[in-house]
């Protein structure tokens, strides 16, 4: 197994640490007066997203954990298991529940997602910045509203419930933002 | 990668080329002399906490000239200083570069508070600062921490390291003393005063001379450091003189990097036969001079005061 030195370390870098994959956030290396030197690591465990700190003495090694971040196509679900593709080998991916985690919300078929594969399999799955989806269920907005004064829970066709503006209607197009977990406009047809 | 542009821009470099005008003014006022010596030589360091760079074939990148400058002060040069390029295998970092400079000075006859003062001197002149503020390494600790770094067992050391941020990677005694100072004590430092910490353990004694303290006759080093702005910028010793006792400490360094499956070093025969012929009573001192210029810019790392640090060299 591949092994990475503290001198290889930063930002960014994914190591095992105590069996579960980590990366590596920020890292600087300490030397006191004539003493011994380390490294003080900020980590972010890709397992449970949790951010821990870790010190290790300088030229320590550690394993490297074998994490690829590749761009995948969402194909669809089967109700147990979603499926990705990737798009230079076709190779096709089932991620599990708790890999998608909140990205289903966001899932449609064909957007294009970033996938964190552990030892090969989904780790982690996260949704387009922004996507384009259909209202599903919004109640009917007061007519003239054009302000955008107020605000109305929308469901959208993935699942996922954003506010929106009242004159948005059931059957149209919005763009959302789902790191904001936001509405950011009506798609024209 | 391959970006051909220097990280230090023009107002570092003439940050740089002011700051080399100052330190030699100031050395010629006092009459201290400007050497050389060489950056590749036959022998290292046997100091566990130094790794030195190898050429393969012949010999070793300097980590400091300090070797070569005691034989010259052997040989009577009489006060001596010089600006160096030095090489330290594995310090990468915000705060360090494998090749840096090194402002090292050493004067015969003076004591340790002799040397303390000059150095202080030499740093208001180039650096904005409030004040001055001197510590001794177990007032320190004992402030800060609450225990005597020469008395507290291990495990109360240990258990003190625990109770902050992440634990340290180290069990031994003077490890953990080393990553308190730098952990819990270093930042706690005002960052606007030159701050003088003096007569550390016996085991960071490196080259210092070893005396008894006079308060409680418990053996203490002769060493010092400065700390300005969140760095650790000059660190100096009222040098060992002793060939027998020069000797004691690079087989217990050499036992040491043994233990921790470091390279090991042998012994300079040059520096040990300098000594029997005669070092001169002296203290000396060595500043880092990439930290210093980080402090009159304010940068936050070393790559900003360097055109071209080490993934671009």
């Amino acid at each position: 197994m591949a092994t990475y030195s503290t001198n290889d370390f930063k930002g960014g870098l994914k190591i095992m640490l105590d069996g579960d994959p980590c990366s590596i956030i920020e890292n600087e290396f300490v030397k006191p007066g004539k003493g011994q030197a380390f490294n003080r690591v900020k980590l972010r465990n890709l397992k449970t997203g949790k951010t821990l700190e870790k010190t290790f003495k300088s030229g320590e090694t550690v394993d490297a954990a074998d994490v690829l971040e590749i761009e995948m196509q969402y194909l669809y679900n089967d109700g147990e298991f979603w499926y990705f593709m990737d798009l230079e080998t076709f190779d096709q991916k089932p991620a599990d529940e708790k890999a998608v985690g909140d990205a289903r919300q966001w899932l449609k078929e064909e957007d294009i997602c970033e996938v964190t594969l552990y030892n090969g399999d989904p780790l982690t799955v996260v949704p387009p910045k922004f996507v384009e989806l259909e209202v599903v269920e919004t109640d009917p907005g007061l007519k003239g509203d054009t302000a955008g004064s107020g605000g109305k829970p929308a469901t959208l066709e993935t699942g996922a419930v954003v506010q929106v503006p009242l004159f948005i209607q059931e059957g149209e197009v919005i763009k959302a933002d789902t790191r904001a977990h936001k509405y950011v406009g009506r798609v024209q047809n | 990668m391959t970006e051909w542009r220097p990280t230090a821009g023009d107002r570092a470099r003439r940050a740089r080329a002011q700051l080399y005008r100052d330190l030699r003014h100031f050395f010629d006022e006092r009459e201290v002399l400007e050497v050389e010596t060489p950056a590749l030589a036959s022998h290292g360091v046997t100091d566990p906490g130094i790794e030195c760079l190898p050429v393969t074939g012949s010999g070793l990148l300097q980590p400091s000239p300090e070797y070569h400058m005691k034989r010259l002060l052997a040989a009577g040069a009489g006060p001596i200083y010089q600006i160096a390029r030095v090489f330290r295998a594995g310090e990468q970092g915000r705060r360090h570069n494998p090749e840096f400079t090194l402002l090292e000075w050493y004067r015969p006859g003076f004591t340790l508070t002799d040397l303390v003062d000059e150095c202080l001197s030499l740093l208001e002149g180039v650096l904005a600062n409030n004040g001055r503020e001197h510590w001794r390494y177990r007032q320190l600790f004992q402030r800060e921490l609450g225990l005597d770094p020469l008395t507290a067992d291990t495990a109360e050391l240990a258990e003190c390291a625990r109770q902050e941020g992440a634990a340290p990677p180290v069990t031994e005694r003077q490890p953990l003393l080393d990553w308190l100072l730098a952990s819990r004590i270093e930042p706690a430092l005002p960052r606007d005063r030159l701050v003088v910490i003096r007569d550390f353990p016996p085991a960071a004694a490196a080259l210092a001379r070893i005396e008894a303290d006079p308060e409680d006759a418990a053996p203490i080093a002769q060493r010092f450091e400065v700390f300005f702005g969140g760095h650790e910028l000059a660190n100096g010793y009222h040098e060992l003189v002793d060939p027998q006792e020069q000797a004691q400490r690079f087989e217990q360094d050499r036992r040491i990097r043994a233990e921790r499956d470091q390279p090991d070093r042998h012994p300079d025969p040059f520096l040990l036969n300098a000594l029997e012929a005669g070092l001169p009573d002296c203290s000396g001192v060595a500043l880092g001079l990439e930290r210093v210029l980080m402090c009159q810019l304010g940068a936050t790392d070393i790559s900003e005061v360097l055109n071209f640090p080490f993934e671009r060299a």
